[in-house]
């Protein structure tokens, strides 16, 4: 067992030394949040959207839905998943148990309802604004929906910070449909729980450190887009 | 060199024809909550020119004008415009000017870009002689929530002139403008309105529907006082309560 001193001595100098190990977990976690928040704004911008002009039977239905699923339990949608996507389950055909791409499945699932229920917050804002205005110059509804979502672009690019934030640090679903199989699906935060289980402080430490830095970065850009957006009144 | 003073309709050939009217309104209610907002509301109005609607805070005014335009459906009565209820072909040719300008979060010259790309109909200027004629030209790549109040008003107006309306309802478009910008904007209206177009105009200022109006609609809670040809109005009012407003009396 490391000292904590020397753990981070270790750690730094993983860091400091671009370590291959650590480069490669650290590109694997980015590139499936990534991929993961990209695919969950494609589907939450409209869907968050949409709940917020229309008005369609059920539509309360679908957002006390959307709200109770932002709070799943990471663990219980890899549950899902993998009972989903294993040999016996019915997507089990795929043959993407422990994979990256069950892994962006699992995260997407996450971050959807965070995407779509900022969404409809944000777009139910703009559209009480635009609305009469809108109608005035007779803008059909389909029309309605995208020029909402690009004019809340500002307020959007935050929602899809949010739910980069929320999936990089998460681990309970990518550790149960990933496996954390080194070299193919070892995530930072799967990386973490397990070396700390093992007692391998140093890259626990060295992943953890980044993750820190990311989240700052993440805050950061939040924090600048809120301002150029007001800067520019486009908040 | 001898400068000619040229009427404006010179200059603008293609003055319009005003289809849509004349606009009749038969028994309009409207209420919120069981509470009538408007009632009993009875209008002919067949006139080119401009039309104020005035009347104390809270009369109804924009209420009256939004259910005209169809942006509120009434409990029961008619709205006709030349025989049409308020179907999508009419609605199509007719804008508001909101009292508080609804500005994209855009540029200058991509909210005018927005109309002419959007709406069915619309007039033959080019954005940027829209934007020459309202005065921001030089603002065309500034956000247009940035403008300073007049300008937004500026913008709202050029907006919806580049919709090409037969009607334009107007909802105190000089309410917080200063005298001098207030100035531009009415002889911008008159300019507008000689070129054919029928203005509905929102107005709390006397001055101002005395230099523009040819008739006034007085309103008081929520209910038509009179309907008179300006110049009778403002001479010798009918109705008790448009007595009191112009003596500055009367209150909700
Ligand atoms: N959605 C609504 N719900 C309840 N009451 C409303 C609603 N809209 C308007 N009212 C009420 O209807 C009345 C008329 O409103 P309106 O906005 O037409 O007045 P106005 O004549 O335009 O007044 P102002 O000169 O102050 O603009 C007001 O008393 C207002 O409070
Ligand atoms: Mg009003």
């Amino acid at each position: 067992m490391q000292d904590f001193s020397s753990s981070f001595a270790l750690a730094f100098a993983l860091i400091g030394g671009l370590d291959a190990d650590l480069l490669e977990i650290i590109g694997l976690s980015l590139r499936v949040s990534l991929i993961a928040v990209i695919i969950a704004a494609i589907i939450g911008f409209p869907l968050g959207a949409s709940i917020a002009v229309i008005r369609f039977p059920g539509r309360q239905a679908v957002d006390i839905l959307l709200n109770a699923l932002m709070g799943l339990p990471p663990v219980v949608v890899g549950l899902l998943v993998y009972m989903m996507i294993s040999r016996a389950g019915p997507l089990g055909w795929l043959n993407i148990l422990y994979s990256p791409t069950a892994m962006i499945i699992a995260q997407v699932i996450l971050i959807v309802p965070i995407v779509a229920a900022l969404t409809r917050q944000t777009i139910e804002d703009l559209h009480r604004e635009y609305d009469e205005q809108f109608r005035s110059f007779c803008l059909p509804m389909n029309r309605v929906i995208p020029i909402l979502i690009w004019d809340a672009r500002y307020s959007l690019l935050t929602v899809v910070l949010a739910g980069f934030g929320r999936a990089i640090a998460e681990v309970g679903a990518v550790i149960i449909v990933g496996g954390n199989i080194n070299h193919l699906t070892r995530m930072m935060t799967t990386s973490i729980a397990l070396e700390t289980s093992k007692g391998n402080l140093a890259l626990a430490l060295a992943l953890g450190l980044v993750l820190m830095l990311l989240s700052l970065t993440i805050n950061a850009l939040v924090y600048a887009l809120r301002a150029s957006a007001k800067h520019l009144a486009y908040a | 060199m001898p400068c000619v003073l040229v009427p404006n309709t010179w200059l603008m050939p293609e003055m319009k024809k005003i289809t849509q009217l004349p606009l009749k309104v038969s028994d309009l209610c409207f209420s919120v909550h069981k509470k009538q907002l408007l009632g009993d509301f009875n209008l002919h109005l067949d006139s080119q020119g401009v039309t104020a609607v005035m009347g104390p805070n809270g009369a109804g005014k924009s209420l009256l004008i939004r259910l005209l335009h169809g942006l509120l459906e009434p409990d029961s009565g008619i709205v006709e415009w030349n025989g049409k209820s308020l179907e999508l072909a009419v609605r199509q040719a007719q804008a508001m000017v909101f009292q508080k300008p609804v500005l994209l979060r855009r540029s200058v010259a991509a909210n005018i870009d927005f109309v002419l790309d959007n709406c069915v109909i619309k007039g033959n200027k080019s954005c940027r002689d829209i934007l020459q004629e309202a005065g921001l030209y030089e603002r065309r790549m500034q956000p247009a929530r940035l403008l300073s109040g007049g300008e937004q008003q500026r913008l709202a107006l050029a907006r919806a002139l580049a919709t090409s309306p037969q009607i334009l309802f107007l909802d105190e478009p000089t309410a917080s403008i200063d005298p001098s910008a207030t100035r531009q904007i009415e002889h911008w209206l008159a300019q507008v309105s000689d070129n054919g177009v029928k203005l509905i105009l929102v107005t709390h200022d006397i001055g101002q529907a005395r230099r523009l109006a040819s008739d006034v609609i007085f309103m008081h809670r929520g209910r038509l006082s009179e309907h008179t040809p300006a110049k009778q109005f403002f001479e010798e009012p009918r109705s008790r309560e448009a007595q009191a407003y112009l003596r500055g009396e009367l209150v909700i």
